[in-house]
């Protein structure tokens, strides 16, 4: 399965990629674009060669972790309209403890590493970068 | 002369007016002179932050990184994934 995808993003796939009779317990968190007043989606731009590299290290890092955990996850890219997920993080381990942590890890370091940036849609048809804490980019930057 | 690539994303390329170029510059020589050479060539960069986030050859390196030539340098906004 590929990290990386601009088809919508399918849970149940991931699930199976993950799912094993010695893993008891699977956490699965998924993201999805919010409107915070006027936005309609959300443009996902990455920086392909590199989040893929990225999110292979990521998952190499907490499998090592939590040994016998299995880890993956998919992020969206493109526009993505209000309501549907942008990434989807299934992990699966022995116990639900491994499961959640794994899955919390997964999901903060890609908040921290992965080369993704969002251009918020707005629906008078601006649209504006958003930078990490979720406010948009000062001046200059709004445009058509 | 050694020939560096240089890749701009999001709100950087909109500043640089393209996503890929490269530049001209004595290697080996680092991050920090690759980015100061952008800013010279590409006059719009000169509104990204004074240390920008980079990449060298798909890794996220400080500015004193050792560019030598071939090498691929990637300047990233704050990143936003998720």
């Amino acid at each position: 399965m590929m990290h990386l995808t601009r088809h919508p993003l399918d849970v149940a796939e991931l699930l199976a990629q993950v799912h094993g009779p010695e893993r008891g317990g699977t956490s699965v968190f998924l993201g999805t674009v919010r409107d915070d007043g006027d936005v309609t989606g959300i443009d996902y731009s990455a920086y392909e060669p590199m989040a893929f590299e990225e999110i292979e290290r990521i998952l190499s890092e907490a499998h090592g972790r939590w040994p016998g955990s299995r880890v993956m996850l998919q992020h969206r890219l493109g526009v993505v309209p209000v309501g549907e997920a942008s990434i989807v993080i299934a992990a699966a381990a022995a116990h639900r403890d491994d499961a959640f942590a794994a899955c919390r890890y997964v999901i903060e370091e890609v908040k921290k590493r992965l080369p993704i940036w969002k251009k918020e849609m707005h629906a008078d048809g601006t649209a504006t970068w958003v930078d990490p804490s979720g406010k948009p980019v000062a001046e200059g930057i709004r445009d058509r | 002369m050694g020939k560096i690539s240089v890749r701009f994303f999001a709100r950087y390329a909109e500043l640089a007016g393209c996503t890929w170029s490269h530049v001209n510059l004595d290697t080996p020589t680092t991050v920090a002179d690759v980015i100061a050479r952008v800013r010279e060539v590409f006059p719009g960069t000169e509104a990204m932050p004074p240390q920008p986030l980079t990449a060298l050859n798909l890794r996220q390196v400080k500015l004193d990184a050792t560019v030598t030539e071939g090498d691929e340098v990637a300047l990233l906004p704050p990143l936003s994934g998720g």
